[in-house]
């Protein structure tokens, strides 16, 4: 019984992410690794939490923050998990070329919010001379927001490596693991955009 | 690949071999030669902080060096000797007393050892171009303010080698959850299993607060920010927590593993079950617990305030419960044994006085009001050395002596085994024992020097000599090793009529480990079968091919990448050209991780018909 | 490698009905999750007195965060025991660590 018969078998199992035992032990390092990454954002929230009153007497929150962007963002952000639960929908039922449809739909989103915070952090910075070394509060608000952004873009650069990766030969056991802890990993990225919106532009906005 | 073949290949090949790796074994090999070579000069530095407080106003070495000299110290133990060793022990070990053929994830497995490696260069290259010397604990502001790069040094090795350790700490989870034999429940696990889950579970939610704080501090240090600095409104106190959120756990990471081994030991030259089992893994549990909640009793001089200082207090205490309970039940499982007095056990009788000498200290310290008193005192140094050098080296000790027929296929010399443990376990106590007083005299810890006539300077001579008891011991365990692997003698599988599953194959293991998964039956899963009379276990599958990872060298690309790009950090404060390195590193790291993205790594399979011919033994 | 030789067309409808239901359930929570959004929003909009708002806003966001895990993430399925337990790890200590930063450090 060679591998390539074992990973596409004539029948796509229910759970094909948990068919194997690589995709078993995938599954659940990932899901730790995440918990892990809760106690990550976890320190740069509390240290935001800590610095986001050291605004050296100029550019508070406050006074910086737009509420429409980070609306837009955030609608941007939620859609595209729903739109990645679409596609892990499609991988569970073997559809392979839905799929991949939904996941580019994602990706596009996920292009569009990282596009906002670019414009963003260059607006601060160019309107407002807020950058990274202005305060404290300019140093935790830049961390936090970027290390989230630097998981959009690693997340973006992850789906889209797979999608490309796995065009052309489709959905096997091998890969199906792969697609969804990408997946998961997306998820986890809303997970934190829903704290950021929350903690530092809602509440940066009342005061 | 079998060893044997390895062997007649010359150099070249068994280098290559070990670079690509992804062999539990192997990387215990690894992990072993480097966490050794590490302790070595850990220990240098530990010689030479003491020959410099030999006497009162000595000038052996600089004020500036002896700084340098303590922070490197202090990291280079915890981070670059004890966790390695401690690695080595979880490699060789849990995939053979779980039942496994390998970890969950033998890339990541080669990814965590590559990384730490890398990570602990960077930093001791630091000796050659100014080292840390802000103490191991780097507090802020003093190490934001530190001039030259030594800092630095420190941020991006620990950065890189504790991005390592976390690695290595999601792979032992998930090897234990998904990878037991059948019949392997939670509650048959072998003791030192259990302690090495619950210390990765502390790896997996301690790390990633070290990793924020470096992070933090590389941002200030080398990119302007302001995170401890106060002019433009940040806060030293950030850096503080964040360091003994992460710090704290880290010496349960250290401690817990070494309580395995102690049971294993006690267990097997008692000739007994371990006594107290299930209590033994709730307090292991309880212990994991706690840990996350105490760390501010590093702090309680800082003025967190009253209420904050009588919660920690309180809850430090309580960890004495636990511990408590396992001291007892180490004591209960040799009670009416049959006892073998050998190294490995020697090592483990004279394990618990003395931690429990560091447990009390341990519950003084926890007295807040007390603490002031102590607080950064000798009295400390004292404390934390007995628990963790009569904790964890002596555990060290005794898991070697008890692992190395399995790891190696050698039993080491016994008579030179009880010459390091002699010379050492003196020269421990005399070092450590007297400093608890030199403490509450009223010496400082992290001084460069002391003035005659303050009745410190027998106490620091007495000290001095023991320091070199402890060397010399640990020289002749070094001979020893040596002389093993020349005199070369071979030994059966189960030399010590071991209880569980690693000693049911051959020493060293095959490569696959099992050739049949076997079937667990109860707790001490070989003591069962030898209780009934059999000689083996019994199978729980077929002969059949056995599925293996294949080899690769994209785990030290990877690690590689991150340790030039290092370098590009660290020094493109002074000249951005250095960026290019920051580039090419980075370039090296991700353009691996891609190739192993989108290259299908499926393994291979040992056929059938060459186990039973028994290739690969 | 787990047995799934019995998978007639039945067993593939019917894990297709289930596949169906759950992404039922996944576009109501979806519904939700905006509702909640809007909301949070809005009330920041509209400025309602803080005393109230920070405590609401936080519990629109856990609740929020409950959905994406319990059902994006699927730890309401089976064979998420594990799983379910070193997530709660993670979140005490982030509990933990958010309390001390927003409490006992002063300056």
């Amino acid at each position: 019984m060679s591998n390539e018969d074992v990973l596409n078998p004539k029948e796509m199992p229910h759970e094909p992410e948990k068919a194997t035992l690589e995709g078993k032990n995938k599954f659940i390092g990932f899901w730790f690794f995440l918990g892990g990454e809760t106690v990550l954002f976890a320190c740069l929230f509390g240290t935001y939490l800590a610095l986001n009153g050291s605004t050296m007497g100029e550019n508070t929150p406050e006074h910086l923050f737009g509420l429409e962007l980070v609306f837009i963002m955030t609608m941007l952000l939620l859609t595209s998990s729903l739109t990645s639960v679409y596609a892990m929908y499609h991988m569970k039922n073997n559809d392979f070329g839905k799929m991949q449809l939904w996941l580019g739909i994602t990706v596009v989103l996920g292009l569009g919010f990282l596009g906002c915070e670019i414009y963003e952090f260059y607006h601060y910075i160019h309107e407002y001379e807020f950058t990274f070394r202005s305060s404290a509060f300019g140093s935790a608000f830049y961390t936090l927001v970027g290390f989230h952004g630097g998981h959009v873009l690693f997340g973006l650069s992850w789906i889209t490596a797979l999608m490309i990766r796995n065009a052309r030969r489709g959905l096997n056991l091998y890969n199906a693991p792969k697609f969804y802890i990408a997946s998961l990993y997306w998820h986890f990225i809303d997970v934190v955009w829903v704290f950021i919106f929350t903690v530092v532009y809602l509440m940066g906005k009342v005061g | 690949m079998s060893t044997a073949v390895a062997q007649n290949r010359g150099l070249g090949a068994v280098i290559w071999d070990y670079l690509t790796t992804v062999d539990h074994k192997k990387i215990a090999h690894l992990y072993l030669v480097s966490g050794g070579l590490f302790f070595l000069i850990g220990g240098l530095e530990a010689m030479i902080i003491r020959i410099q407080l030999m006497e009162p106003s000595n000038n052996f070495i600089s004020a500036g060096l002896y700084n340098e000299m303590i922070t490197m110290h202090g990291t280079t133990m915890i981070f670059l000797a004890a966790m390695p060793i401690i690695f080595a022990l979880m490699n060789a070990v849990v995939p053979l007393q779980i039942g496994a053929r390998d970890v969950a994830f033998p890339f990541l497995n080669s990814l965590g050892f590559w990384l730490f490696l890398f990570g602990g260069l960077i930093l001791n290259i630091s000796w050659f171009t100014g080292a840390p010397d802000a103490g191991w604990t780097n507090y802020a502001p003093l190490s934001t303010t530190s001039p030259g790069h030594g800092v630095d040094y420190y941020v991006m090795g620990l950065q890189i080698s504790g991005a390592g350790t976390l690695i290595g700490g999601i792979n032992f989870l998930v090897t234990i959850v998904n990878m037991r034999a059948p019949g392997m429940t939670y509650m048959r696990m072998p003791l030192f299993t259990w302690t090495v889950f619950v210390t990765s579970t502390l790896i997996l939610f301690a790390f990633p607060a070290l990793t924020v704080g470096l992070f933090l501090m590389m941002f200030d240090r080398m990119f302007g920010s302001a995170f401890f600095d106060v002019a433009l409104g940040g806060n030293a106190m950030i850096w503080e927590h964040l360091f003994w959120i992460f710090g704290h756990p880290e010496v349960y990471i250290l401690i817990l593993p070494a309580f395995g081994a102690f049971s294993e030991i006690f267990s097997t030259f008692s000739k007994k079950r371990l006594f107290g089992y299930s209590a033994m893994v709730f307090a292991t549990v309880l212990i994991g617990f706690l840990a996350f909640m105490v760390w501010a009793h590093h702090m309680f001089t800082v003025g967190l305030g009253p209420i904050a200082n009588s919660i920690f207090a309180v809850a430090t205490m309580a960890i004495a419960v636990p511990t408590g309970i396992k001291i007892f039940n180490w004591l209960f499982t040799m009670w009416g044994g049959n006892i073998r007095m050998n190294s490995a056990m020697l090592w483990s009788v004279a394990f618990i006085p003395t931690f429990t000498i560091g447990g009390m200290t341990g519950v003084m310290l926890a007295a807040a009001a007390a603490d002031y008193q102590y607080h950064d005192t000798y009295f400390v140094v004292a404390h934390f050395h007995y628990v963790i050098v009569g904790g964890l080296v002596f555990g060290i000790f005794a898991s070697l002596h008890y692992w190395w027929p399995k790891m190696f296929g050698q039993v080491l010399n016994e008579a030179l085994g009880k010459w390091t443990f002699w010379l050492f376990f003196i020269g421990f106590h005399m070092t450590f024992f007297i400093q608890h007083f030199l403490g509450l005299i009223g010496m400082p810890r992290r001084y460069w020097t002391y003035q005659e006539g303050q009745g410190l300077e027998v106490g620091n001579m007495i000290s001095t000599v023991g320091a070199f008891l402890m060397a010399i011991g640990t020289l002749v365990f070094i001979y020893n090793i040596v002389q093993t692997a020349v005199k070369g003698e071979k030994v059966s599988g189960d030399p010590w009529d071991g209880r569980t599953l690693e000693w049911t194959i051959p020493s060293p293991p095959p490569h696959y480990n099992f050739k049949q998964t076997p079937l667990v039956r109860g707790l001490d899963a070989l003591w069962v079968e030898k209780s009934e009379g059999k000689k083996g276990m019994t199978p729980a599958e077929p002969l059949g091919d056995i599925h293996m990872p294949n080899n690769s060298i994209l785990p030290f690309l990877m690690s590689l990448g991150l340790f030039i790009a290092g370098f590009g950090f660290i020094y493109q404060v002074d000249d951005k050209m250095w960026l290019i390195l920051v580039f090419i590193g980075m370039g090296i790291t991700l353009g691996s991780m891609l190739t192993r993205s989108v290259k299908d790594d499926l393994g291979h399979h040992i056929h059938k018909e060459d186990l039973e011919k028994g290739a690969g033994e | 490698m787990a047995n799934h030789s019995k998978s007639p067309s039945q067993q593939m409808d019917f894990e297709k009905r289930q596949h169906k239901e759950e992404m039922k359930q996944q576009v109501i929570s979806f519904v939700m999750m905006i509702l909640f959004t809007i909301v949070a929003f809005s009330m920041v909009l509209l400025e309602v007195n803080s005393y109230f708002l920070i405590p609401t806003l936080i519990i629109l966001a856990v609740v929020q965060v409950l959905f994406q895990l319990y059902y994006f993430m699927h730890m309401k399925n089976k064979g998420h025991d594990m799983v379910a337990m070193m997530m709660y790890g993670g979140i005490s200590v982030a509990i933990l660590t958010i309390i001390t930063f927003t409490t006992i450090i002063w300056w």
